[in-house]
């Protein structure tokens, strides 16, 4: 376990030099003038060589790698262009939302994707096996922004169930301000009791959080239902079955725990894709996180900002299959003897 | 054409036949590629489906006269979908094409190769998927700077790894299969083998794979043009037309409502048939 923590260890900070250089290099071949865009329109010339020394760019590139990876190591991540903040500041504060958001989207794919995966398993020849293979396909083809929208316009527009967007309510700030522990929002509002924010942060995260999980939903339920398939067939369910071990015995002592590893590696897969999905998803509901502020850094071409987000992006996804792995060494003793 | 050709016609065609899926699919496949070829003949309003503006009839609801309404232009929306499916299908063809050639080619000499090309080929592909899906092509087609060329070009960078990975896995374990040995030892020179031998058992593994992407490339040229950075307007692009019927969303519903639609529809189509494909092609599953 020790060994394969290191290994991982080593290989992830490989893996996260080579996107260091990566975003250097992209943002080195902008077209567009990084100092230029600094200083704005109305800039002099002396300004713009003014700023092009202090943000160093008037040194040999290798230097300026040099610097930039070593402001990285040293929690230096530039400041953005468009809020003028530094960009680790921005991240570290609009970081939590999107985790609870990505957390609760994780946990409607899970339970919604193993349940009727196993159902459609359970009944391979029903309707209902039918409807769910659409439903499955359906998940993980439909536009996210596209199923942000509609959901708007069916349960805020016409049913008026749920808030359009945000977080909380805006009176929230003012009624029962939430208190500052852990920083994630809708946790510190739970563990400080304050029910009335929970209230209203739970009806806020159900329709983005719908819209966000639609793709994993798709890719579990798929790929449970497969994978049950494949493990009814064989025979030892079939002699289970045959000496009358109750179906749900043979469900979920027997079948799911054979079936389940090919699902955790692509839930951990599914999960990296909702990193991206919150740029869309979080620009739809408005919601204070970080996907927001990455989709608008990347229209504003705030490249210290998306420089920052980049690496971040590999820097969690790295750790999602960081995750997948060790859980999947917990429940699975063979992959360790690998 | 000898007997065997044929009846692997007919064994094919029965597939399609016995398969409401994969009808279904198709049939929405060719009413999109029909779209796409005949745009001008099949839409109700062309001029308005190219991009004329129409003010007199600005953001009518769904009627007899405009089935699926108007957008803020006045345009006819039907016509515009109609208008969308064009690009669509050329975003997606030259994305996918590039890439499964880059790809291919990469993977089948790796795998074949061996050795430090392989070891090249596979550390840089790894690099980049060891980014999260389509964040590359956000972060480069944002640096390049928004329009459709530049999409491509950022799609296609990350699509790449992706075919060069599977085709090298393939052909890697093809490679010590005994027919490829004798065909090496008899002398067949190494393009031979890898044409012949490697990619032809390759193939389905490519159609499935194509078939799945041909659709998801869809839906990632839309999610760029959606938040600004892919198709601009006056592009009949669904994305954009999402994008552009975002602020009236609640009063004029169907602008967002049917361009979102067409996307979702044809990603469907894709999917699925890339779905039924892949059992067919299955050499295990095709014996049940």
């Amino acid at each position: 376990m020790i060994r394969l923590l290191w290994r991982r260890l080593a290989s992830a900070s490989l893996v996260l030099l080579a996107a260091s250089f990566f975003t250097f290099i992209l943002a080195r071949i902008v077209p567009s003038d990084p100092a230029l865009a600094y200083v704005g329109p109305k800039s002099t010339a002396a300004d713009e060589i003014k700023i092009r020394s202090l943000l160093g760019l008037d040194q040999p590139i290798p230097v300026q790698y040099f610097k930039y990876l070593k402001d990285v190591v040293m929690g230096n991540w530039g400041y953005s262009l468009s809020t003028k903040q530094p960009v680790l500041h921005e991240i570290a504060n609009r970081l939590p939302p999107t985790i609870e958001l990505i957390a609760v989207a994780v946990g409607f794919a899970i339970f919604f994707g193993l349940m009727l995966g196993i159902l459609a398993a359970r009944f391979p020849h029903s309707v209902g096996a039918a409807v769910i293979r659409v439903l499955s396909i359906a998940g993980i083809s439909v536009p996210a922004f596209w199923l942000g929208l509609l959901l708007q316009l069916l349960f805020v527009g016409r049913l008026g169930w749920f808030p359009a967007t945000g977080e909380f309510d805006l009176d929230i700030k003012f009624t029962s301000p939430i208190h500052h522990i852990t920083g994630f929002p809708l946790f510190d509002a739970a563990i400080t009791g304050n029910w009335v924010a929970v209230g209203s942060g739970l009806q806020h995260i159900v329709l983005p959080a719908l819209t966000l999980a639609a793709y994993s939903f798709g890719l579990i339920a798929r790929m449970s239902r497969a994978n049950l398939l494949e493990v009814f067939a064989q025979d030892y369910i079939k002699v289970a079955r045959a000496y009358g071990v109750s179906e749900r015995v043979v469900l979920f002592k027997l079948a799911l725990k054979n079936a389940i590893s090919p699902v955790i590696t692509v839930t951990g897969l599914s999960t990296a894709y909702l990193i991206t999905g919150t740029f869309f998803v979080e620009q739809v509901y408005n919601w204070p996180g970080i996907g927001g502020f990455a989709a608008n850094a990347l229209i504003s071409v705030d490249y210290p900002a998306i420089m920052g987000i980049t690496l971040l992006g590999a820097a969690g996804y790295l750790t999602i299959n960081f995750i997948v792995d060790l859980i999947l060494t917990r429940i699975d003793p063979r992959i360790e003897a690998r | 054409m000898n007997t065997d050709a044929m009846r692997e016609k007919i064994a094919k065609f029965s597939w399609l036949v016995g398969n409401p899926y994969a009808i279904v699919a198709s049939s929405i496949l060719v009413i999109f590629l029909a779209c796409a070829a005949f745009s001008t003949w099949l839409a109700p309003y062309p001029k308005e489906g190219a991009g004329a503006p129409n003010v007199a009839h600005t953001l009518i609801g769904p009627s007899r006269l405009h089935l699926l309404g108007t957008d803020e232009l006045g345009r006819d929306l039907l016509s515009r979908i109609i208008y969308g499916a064009r690009p669509a299908l050329l975003t997606s063809l030259t994305v996918v094409g590039t890439a499964a050639l880059v790809g291919t080619l990469l993977g089948l000499v790796a795998g074949f190769r061996g050795g430090l090309i392989d070891a090249g080929v596979m550390r840089l592909s790894e690099l980049f998927l060891s980014f999260p899906p389509l964040l590359l092509s956000l972060v480069a087609v944002s640096l390049l700077g928004p329009g459709l060329r530049n999409a491509l070009i950022a799609l296609i960078v990350s699509w790449w790894p992706w075919y060069a990975r599977l085709i090298r896995n393939e052909s890697r374990s093809l490679k010590s299969q005994p027919f490829v040995e004798i065909a090496q030892a008899m002398g067949v020179s190494s393009w031979k083998v890898m044409t012949r031998h490697l990619l032809r058992n390759i193939t389905s593994s490519l159609i499935v794979q194509i078939a799945a992407d041909l659709g998801t490339v869809i839906l990632a040229a839309g999610s760029l043009a959606f938040i600004g950075l892919g198709a601009q307007p006056p592009s009949s692009d669904w994305g954009l037309m999402v994008a552009q019927g975002r602020t009236v969303i609640f009063d004029q519903w169907w602008i967002s409502t049917f361009a979102g639609l067409a996307i979702f529809i044809v990603v469907l189509a894709f999917n699925l048939l890339g779905d039924e494909l892949r059992d067919y092609l299955d050499p295990r599953k095709r014996a049940k």
